[in-house]
């Protein structure tokens, strides 16, 4: 299931890593997490629910959605899809409720770490964020909790739209090994420490400005951190969205960015053979990007009678042969243990299937990629007022146009702030970084801030951009009336 | 709502611009990006300014007399969207942007696709140039095909 050659990406093969699943040795790579080394070994099946007993696999693939909790060294609910894989290490499939643990605890006391802005979340928006502020003069904790830096963008093997400015025509994985290596500059002025790994996991009260518990992870067990800060910034991305169908939680369905990340990152092939399902951007692009990975694309379904993606991104996939049914949908996926096959069916123009019109796939694995929502689980913890917003993809922070939400001095930015592109993200995150900065007293010209607002502004200005806009302009809207 | 948002296959009619003959015999960058997306790469690409936009989101226009066909912007373009043709007696030239393995070399035969990726028959690989990791392929075909074909499949 390892790809060797591809097109863009080198997957020459690295160092091996042996480890042990259920008494049997397993060959794992230097580079993969232990979900990524286990499917290379054909291993899909991690975890089995714990209300129908049936086996499940990984969905998101970056930390979210908890489906991929194992144990690890006796230490239960190790999230497997972004554990670095170790040589030697012990892996088990928990059963039931997880079994305390046998490890011994790190023992350690807590650490206490004091900084001028707190970035949660290092994608583009995180980055751009610790950037502008540390320019500014603040002093910059930035904390993510996948192994590398740049969120999304390291899977994102294909060249950027926009401007030049937001560096169009870079690939994402470029773009984010320049992020950084600006980022490292900054770390060895000393203005800007980074913390990998570690989950910023709530707010805490505090006498003065901010306070947050993060936990670091070290060899599969915890080290509990006490951060302290005037302010913080979440750009903590979003989570893909589920579908309902019959079958759905079956080992072989999965997000369309997690199969994204196991390819792109780790080099791992998620099937042989694929069904998509969603023809906006995420859909056209991961689909091509499995051909890319010489992976074979049955065909992707939408829903909506129109392909909601760029026409390029359509253009690219179908001169490759594979077709797009718009008004069709899944209507189940099938399988002993994974998935086996999927029917996938017409909608009238009431978005109803028609009944006669239902097609067997035979696949492999299926892919959603039906939106993504918003992450706000630690905004909505502090307390910042959030409002559902469907243009936004869901419920988000209200917030002004410096990206500052309800509370003072805590900013939002990227697509935990709106569902919409690494260029806003980019600008989203620069713009909060500035305004952090100045609202601690650090001095930011006015132009600055105005400069970044012009060019989010004109990203937006088209008929893709309407959604976001429209969202934007009712966030801001509902954040004033709250303020008033 | 025109028929390609729903098929994601260009028609002629949906092409805004259409070079003359002569404008085809000395060659130009021919651009299948219609919509109003926030994009304008190949604006910046170009070093005769052939490619022009009224904003960011306008869809690019392509002064067919200025551009000298030196593909820059076909390895540019985040859409893989443009291609350069050029056309003598029978024969046309497509050079278009690849991103697949195996790399089809200079003086092999392909299978020559066209936007529904159907083989319209041989095409023969004439220069193969590396755009940093997309790549640059000009196939020869039948002149009559200079307006369908648009991908390549190497024979296995
Ligand atoms: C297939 C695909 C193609 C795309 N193509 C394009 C494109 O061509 N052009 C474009 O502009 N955009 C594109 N995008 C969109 C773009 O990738 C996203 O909009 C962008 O990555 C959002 O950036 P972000 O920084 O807000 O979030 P992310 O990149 O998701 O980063 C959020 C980070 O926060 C971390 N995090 C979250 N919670 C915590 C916590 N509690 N503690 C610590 N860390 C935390 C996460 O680990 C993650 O690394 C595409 C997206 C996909 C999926
Ligand atoms: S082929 Fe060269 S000259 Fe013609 S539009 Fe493209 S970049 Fe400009
Ligand atoms: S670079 Fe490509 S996708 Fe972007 S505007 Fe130009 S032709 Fe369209
Ligand atoms: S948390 Fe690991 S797959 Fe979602």
């Amino acid at each position: 299931m390892r790809i060797r050659h591809h097109p863009i990406l080198d997957f020459s093969a690295r160092e091996p890593l042996p480890f042990t699943f259920n008494k049997k040795i397993i060959a794992g790579e230097e580079g993969d997490t232990i979900a990524s080394a286990l499917h290379a070994a054909g291993i899909k099946e991690l975890t089995i629910s714990q209300t129908y007993h049936t086996p499940r696999g990984f969905f998101c693939g970056i930390g979210k959605c908890s489906s991929c909790l194992m144990r690890v060294n006796g230490v239960p609910n190790v999230r497997t899809c972004i554990a670095p894989l170790q040589k030697n290490i012990i892996v088990e499939r928990q059963h039931e409720f997880a079994a305390l643990p046998t490890a011994p605890f790190t023992g350690r006391g807590k650490r206490t770490i004091t900084t001028d802005v707190l970035v949660v979340g290092a994608g583009p928006a995180g980055l751009c964020a610790a950037l502008q502020a540390a320019s500014h003069g603040a002093n910059v904790l930035l904390v993510d909790e996948n192994p590398r830096l740049g969120g999304q963008l390291i899977k994102q093997t294909h060249k950027f739209f926009g401007s030049l400015q937001e560096r169009a025509g870079t690939r994402g994985i470029d773009i984010a090994t320049e992020l950084e290596a600006d980022i490292k500059k900054y770390e060895q002025t000393g203005k800007l420490t980074l913390m990998a790994e570690s989950t910023v996991i709530g707010a805490y009260e505090a006498a003065e400005g901010y306070r947050f518990g993060l936990v670091k992870r070290i060899n599969y067990q915890t080290q509990l951190y006490d951060i302290h800060c005037g302010a913080a910034i979440l750009a903590c991305g979003a989570m893909e969205n589920m579908l309902l169908f019959p079958g759905n939680d079956l080992p072989g369905v999965y997000g369309a960015g997690a199969v994204q990340t196991l390819m792109n990152v780790y080099g791992v092939k998620p099937g042989e053979n694929v069904l998509m399902v969603g023809a906006g951007n995420v859909g056209l692009i991961v689909s091509y990007q499995l051909l890319q990975a010489g992976i074979a694309v049955d065909r992707v379904v939408e829903a909506a009678p129109v392909i909601g993606g760029y026409h390029v991104h359509a253009a690219k996939l179908r001169r490759c042969g594979v077709p797009i049914y718009t008004s069709h949908s899944i209507q189940e996926v099938y399988g002993e243990s994974s998935v086996e096959g999927a029917v996938v069916v017409q909608l009238d123009s009431h978005w109803k299937p028609i009944p006669g019109t239902e097609e067997d796939v035979a696949c492999d694995t299926v892919c959603l990629a039906v939106g993504l929502t918003p992450s706000t689980r630690l905004l909505s913890q502090i307390g910042v007022p959030l409002e559902y917003i469907s243009e936004a993809g869901g419920f988000v922070a209200l917030h002004d146009d410096t990206m500052q939400t309800g509370k003072s001095r805590i900013y939002v930015a990227g697509d935990a702030s709106g569902i919409e592109e690494a260029s806003t993200a980019m600008i989203e995150g620069k713009i909060a970084g500035c305004a952090a900065a100045k609202a601690l007293g650090y001095p930011v010209k006015p132009e600055t801030l105005a400069l970044f607002k012009e060019e989010v502004a004109k990203l937006r200005a088209g008929p893709f951009g309407e959604k976001p806009r429209q969202a934007k302009a009712k966030i801001e809207a509902k954040a004033r009336e709250q303020h008033a | 709502m025109p028929e390609y948002t729903r098929t994601g296959v260009l028609t002629r009619h949906d092409l805004l611009q259409m070079p003359t003959d002569k404008q085809l015999e000395k060659g130009v960058a021919f651009i299948e990006c219609v919509q109003e997306i926030p994009c304008n790469p190949c604006v910046d690409a170009c070093p005769v300014h052939a490619i022009s936009m009224k904003d960011i989101n306008a869809p690019p226009c392509v002064d067919f007399d200025r551009c000298t066909s030196c593909t820059k912007c076909v390895g540019v373009c985040p859409g893989l969207a443009i291609f350069v043709i050029k056309v003598k007696e029978d024969k046309a030239w497509i050079t278009l942007p690849y991103e697949f393995l195996p790399v089809p070399a200079v003086g092999t035969c392909v299978d020559a696709l066209d936007r529904e990726g159907n083989s319209r028959g041989p095409g023969k690989v004439t220069r193969v140039v590396k755009a940093k990791k997309t790549m640059l392929v000009t196939i020869e075909v039948n002149r009559s095909l200079a307006m369908d074909v648009r991908h390549l499949r190497v024979q296995a």
